[in-house]
């Protein structure tokens, strides 16, 4: 049952084979043995959770059930929940308990979704080795003594795990398909727009996104149905028509053309990995893709970029942490600067603390033109460079990840090498286009993800591609051993 | 050395929209402290701005009452600093694009002493939309202060003129054409006490003929025109003090202080502001079309330039009396109202600026309080017009009704103030007055034109004041030279 | 563009981070390395290129003057932080956050 599809799940649901408080506990239990270990979830609230399926399970007996009534997902604590504490992984949150719902959130409960506990995740989303949490990392389920990526790794881990039957991420430079990659399990990022932002707590404004964390690109495909959709709340919230991701899955793949990036086969990628993502490409073309050569020339721009941008925007967006409304302040002050300058430095981590001095300084007088402006301008370079290549290819594919999950530990004192993490995701996020990840094998028992990227609004396309190799392989289905 | 004092103006206009620039909380006056603090006014995690409509129509309308250009597609920027009243950390305002360009308005500088009044052009460098910060409250708990976030998201217009101006009264007259400019286009209620127009002053000083502008000093706050006029006046009079006396002018912000009548520099020490403006993520940019423009413009009343020039034409009004009539709106409503309920014009002006205007300033009402209104100062200049009543008896019965005491032709018949035009009844009176004043007839006869009015006088008095005075003279000439 | 400690413990203090100096030191490297890889972007000849804020060349949607928010004081203020300074309660009084004194 850990293991069946969303669809299935639904289906013994809707047959009474299992309630969804059975299930909702079943998931509970495996929580119970294995979360202590792992890590994934920071909040658990039984009494929520069993409440939520009950009133699934009279839903269902109604019969007026939609297809995630009475699932159990788990949500990113990124994701402000009424009722929940909703900490970001932060100290300077740790005792928020939000008094409303996120649109994600909303969205899942009118869907009838049951909320299982809110998963660990790095500290505001920073990082990408859920290392930089304030309630301690997370094991990779493949290997405990690995990270699973970051920053949506509660999620990734509870996914992999089989600790939820599915959970929502983030992603503003890698955070769902990095970890999806390092835990072996599917998660699509959308394009930039599709999900509200509303009631997700603000990384870097213009990148984040929410997406789906999966077994399966059919899970995701359930998941986007719920989660996707305008939102007048949110100003970047894209006013188009309801669509139904699952509505292309089954297509034929004949004559899909996949560009392959030569930046993303160049140094700095694992030969495994690159072996492996090579193996999945041959799969494709079994299935009646033709391969493209394609050249994203300013790949490597991505990250100085990034950490231009996010930094700065992340350093606005998290000056309302200032101990004068919610979340901590400092126990001893002398004065109102005292106040704030002690709240911040005892509040926030030290990635976090690093990132804002860093978004601080490029935005200072001075260095405007040659930080911000420069990363703006060559943002658009960036994302010209897909626009170009979209014209010779439908779908573009690479490595999610430039290696499989490191330790913990690794890289935790070189900010520049942990960065690199995310030099193959980075500048999806840049042009704001979807991107996924899927699992295409293992190196080392460890897990590698092969990265598919869209043009805008693609998403049921990449499902579709997705869906079509998870049909004629089976490393989405693995799990690892141990945590039956 | 003879000096020159430099002015600019940043107004800041609360615009009159129901709820905040960037959430539905509501923005009414005076609610319990907080309550009016929605999730976004708070600034809770994961919160997000959604920019109101009418706040960016009011911003078109004061580009076009300008003549300003109207950015095509203007940006929302964050400004950065850390205060109390501020929940977000920074400020949502325009920077690099504000919503309102470069435009002008025209000010009536009063006259004072021998100095004639004169007219001056002043022009507007930009307008642009943001968010005001909450309140600060003071004393409520030893040693703390307490922030009420009710005032946080009101959406404002900062005005943002060229340092065009020379003198304190050319600054006031600004701010007064302002004040009233924001009014008449309904995007400010004005109402200074309670902030909703507040004024930054610029000065500085340099020597008469100088083309350099020297360092200025900014008065914070100015929240009445007489302050504005005392401050501007005490400021510029301290920095030339401090010139001659070989001091330099250090730039600072400065406060008012009504009590001394004395500027002071801020407290808080001044660090060097490092604002990190950059576009808001949260926000796109926003557009304003050709269309928009001639919708707003449609909704707009008619400006007061352009309604100055038609009391001119149409009424035939002096351009003294068409400039006093469109000072503010609701004068020149009421006197629209009573031209439209049939006064004729003229004289509909003289009682707007005569009879009226001192009343209400004895009373210190607004015109819009007085109680004669507009229709019934019609019924009365009607009356004169149709020759019910003389203008002396008109002004008794304005002072009837003004104390509410009824309704024009009811206090005309009560106290019985009809002037009699009936051919008839003159020709009587007047036959009676020359039978027993044949002196005085002998006199005009003798080209003694005074003694003509000595009659006419008499005839008045006669018919106790009643008799149509025109008519009187009119019959009297003809029986006289008969 | 090189970092001094100054700079750090500037950037700090606008950032209303209090920092040691020995926090300030280890920060500067930090800080450094990651300014060693922003300034990549140097080599870019950018001229012309019109910045890029969103990925998605939209303009602002506009919200109804309609007001849809009603008074949630209390339990907004029921997760105001803890006062300090030897107090368990919470920040706020008469409906006001507190905050140490304000000057001006």
């Amino acid at each position: 049952m850990i293991n069946s599809s969303l669809k299935t799940l639904s289906q013994m649901l809707a047959k009474k084979e299992i309630s969804s408080v059975e299930l909702a506990q079943a998931f509970l239990n495996r929580i119970d043995a294995f979360n202590p270990e792992i890590n994934a979830y920071i909040a658990l609230d039984q009494d929520k959770t069993l409440a939520q399926a009950k009133a699934a399970d009279a839903r269902i007996a109604a019969g007026n059930a939609e297809p995630l009534t009475g699932i159990p997902i788990a949500q990113k604590d990124i994701f402000c929940a009424n009722g929940w504490k909703t900490t970001c992984s932060s100290k300077m949150l740790e005792n928020f308990v939000a008094p409303y719902d996120a649109h994600v959130i909303s969205r899942f409960d009118a869907a009838g979704a049951v909320n299982l506990g809110k998963t660990n995740m790095d500290e505001f989303a920073m990082g990408s080795s859920n290392e930089t949490s304030y309630f301690g990392g997370v094991k990779n389920p493949w290997d405990f003594t690995r990270v699973p990526g970051g920053s949506s790794g509660g999620s990734a881990a509870a996914v992999a795990a089989r600790l939820c039957a599915a959970a929502t991420g983030t992603d503003t430079g890698g955070s769902i398909r990095q970890p999806a990659s390092l835990c072996g399990f599917t998660g699509l990022k959308p394009t930039y727009g599709v999900v509200s932002r509303y009631g997700m707590i603000a990384f870097a404004s213009s990148l984040d996104q929410a997406g789906p964390m999966a077994k399966s690109a059919e899970d995701c495909a359930l998941m986007m149905n719920v989660m996707a959709g305008f939102d007048e709340r949110d100003s970047t919230s894209l006013n188009r028509e309801k669509e139904d991701y699952t509505r292309d899955l089954n297509k034929p793949l004949q004559g899909l053309r996949i560009g392959l990036p030569k930046e993303y086969f160049a140094e700095g990628l694992d030969a495994n990995v690159a072996k492996v993502v090579m193996d999945a490409v041959t799969e494709y073309k079994k299935l009646g893709a033709e391969i493209v050569d394609i050249s994203l020339p300013n790949t490597g721009l991505s990250i100085p970029v990034y950490y231009v941008l996010a930094p700065a925007e992340a350093s606005s967006n998290l000056s309302r942490y200032d101990g004068v409304r919610y979340g901590y302040r400092t126990p001893e002050y002398t004065d109102l600067m005292d106040m704030y300058c002690k709240t911040r430095a005892e509040g926030f981590g030290e990635e976090v603390k690093r990132r804002i001095l860093i978004g601080t300084y490029v935005l200072s007088a001075g260095y405007y033109d040659a930080y911000y402006l420069k990363a703006q301008q060559i943002r658009r370079l960036i994302a010209q460079d897909f626009e170009e290549a979209f014209k010779h290819c439908d779908v573009i594919m690479g490595p999610a990840a430039p290696s499989t999950a490191f330790k913990a530990g690794e890289k935790v004192d070189d900010p520049v090498a942990m960065y690199l993490e995310d030099l193959y995701t980075i500048a999806v996020n840049l042009a704001g286009l979807p991107g996924m990840s899927i699992p295409a094998g293992f190196s080392n028992s460890l897990p590698v993800g092969l990265q598919i990227i869209g043009n805008y609004f693609d998403e049921a396309r990449m499902l579709n591609v997705a869906h079509q190799y998870q049909q004629v392989t089976d490393w989405h289905t693995r799990m690892p051993e141990g945590l039956a | 050395m003879e000096w020159e004092v430099v002015i600019g103006l940043e107004t800041h206009a609360q615009l009159q929209t129901k709820t905040k620039i960037f959430s539905g909380a509501s923005t009414a006056f005076g609610a319990e402290p907080n309550t009016q603090a929605c999730e976004v006014s708070i600034a809770l995690p994961g919160v997000l701005p959604v920019l109101n409509k009418e706040a960016v129509n009011c911003a078109i309308k004061f580009g076009l009452a300008v003549n300003a250009q109207i950015t095509p597609r203007s940006v929302f920027a964050r400004k950065n600093y850390f205060y109390p009243d501020l929940p977000k950390g920074y400020q949502i305002s325009q920077y690099e694009l504000p919503v309102v360009g470069k435009g002008a308005v025209t000010i009536q500088v009063p006259a004072v002493g021998k100095n004639p009044a004169y007219e001056k052009v002043i022009n507007i460098t930009r307008a642009h939309l943001e968010e005001d910060a909450g309140k600060s409250v003071h004393g409520a708990v030893e040693g703390m202060s307490g922030i009420d976030l009710n005032r946080a998201g009101t959406p404002l217009l900062e005005i943002v003129t060229e340092p065009d101006m020379r003198s304190a009264a050319e600054a006031v007259a600004y701010a007064k054409k302002l004040h009233e400019l924001v009014q008449w286009i309904g995007i400010c209620d004005g109402n200074m006490q309670e902030g909703s127009f507040r004024c930054d002053v610029n000065v500085s000083v340099r020597p008469k003929g100088s083309d350099k502008l020297g360092t200025r000093r900014e008065i914070k706050n100015l929240n009445s025109f007489k302050f504005m006029q005392q401050a501007i006046e005490f400021e510029t009079r301290w920095q030339i003090e401090t010139l001659e006396d070989g001091g330099a002018i250090q730039q600072a912000t400065v406060l008012f202080n009504p009590d001394t009548g004395e500027t002071r520099a801020m407290r808080t020490k001044e660090e060097a502001n490092d604002y990190r403006y950059f576009p808001d993520p949260d926000l796109l940019p926003l557009e304003i079309t050709e269309a928009d423009k001639a919708r707003v413009s449609a909704e707009m009343p008619e400006l007061p330039e352009a309604m100055k020039a038609r009391f001119e034409s149409e009424y035939g009004l002096t351009g003294y009396d068409a400039a006093t009539l469109t000072a503010s709106r609701d004068v020149a409503d009421y006197f629209v109202a009573a031209v439209k309920a049939g006064a004729d014009a003229k004289p509909a002006a003289n009682w707007v600026m005569g009879a009226v205007s001192a009343k209400l300033n004895a009373e210190e009402k607004a015109i819009t309080e007085s109680p004669v209104t507009a229709e019934q100062l019609a019924n009365l200049i009607k009356r004169i017009m149709d020759n019910t009543i003389s203008n002396n008896a008109a002004k008794q019965v304005f002072e009837v009704m003004w104390n509410g005491d009824g309704e024009v032709d009811a206090i005309i018949e009560k106290k019985g103030l009809k002037q009699v035009s009936d051919a008839g009844a003159i020709e009587a009176i007047i036959d009676e007055v020359l039978a027993a004043n044949a002196a005085m007839v002998e006199e005009f006869k003798a080209g003694k034109e005074k003694a003509f009015n000595a009659l006419v006088g008499q005839a008045m008095k006669a018919s106790k004041g009643k008799a149509n005075p025109a008519q009187v003279n009119e019959m009297l000439k003809k029986k006289l030279e008969a | 563009m090189a970092l001094s400690i100054e700079d750090v413990k500037k950037i700090a203090h606008l950032a209303r981070i209090e920092i040691s100096e020995d926090e300030a030191a280890a920060t500067l490297t930090k800080l450094t390395g990651i300014l060693g890889l922003i300034e990549q972007m140097q080599a870019v000849n950018t001229e012309g290129i019109v910045p890029m804020s969103h990925s998605q060349d939209l303009v602002q949607r506009l919200r109804d003057d309609v007001v849809t928010k009603t008074n949630q004081r209390e339990a907004f203020q029921g997760i105001a932080p803890v006062l300090g300074n030897g107090s368990t309660e919470r920040a706020v009084d008469g409906g006001l956050y507190l905050v140490p004194k304000v000057i001006e």
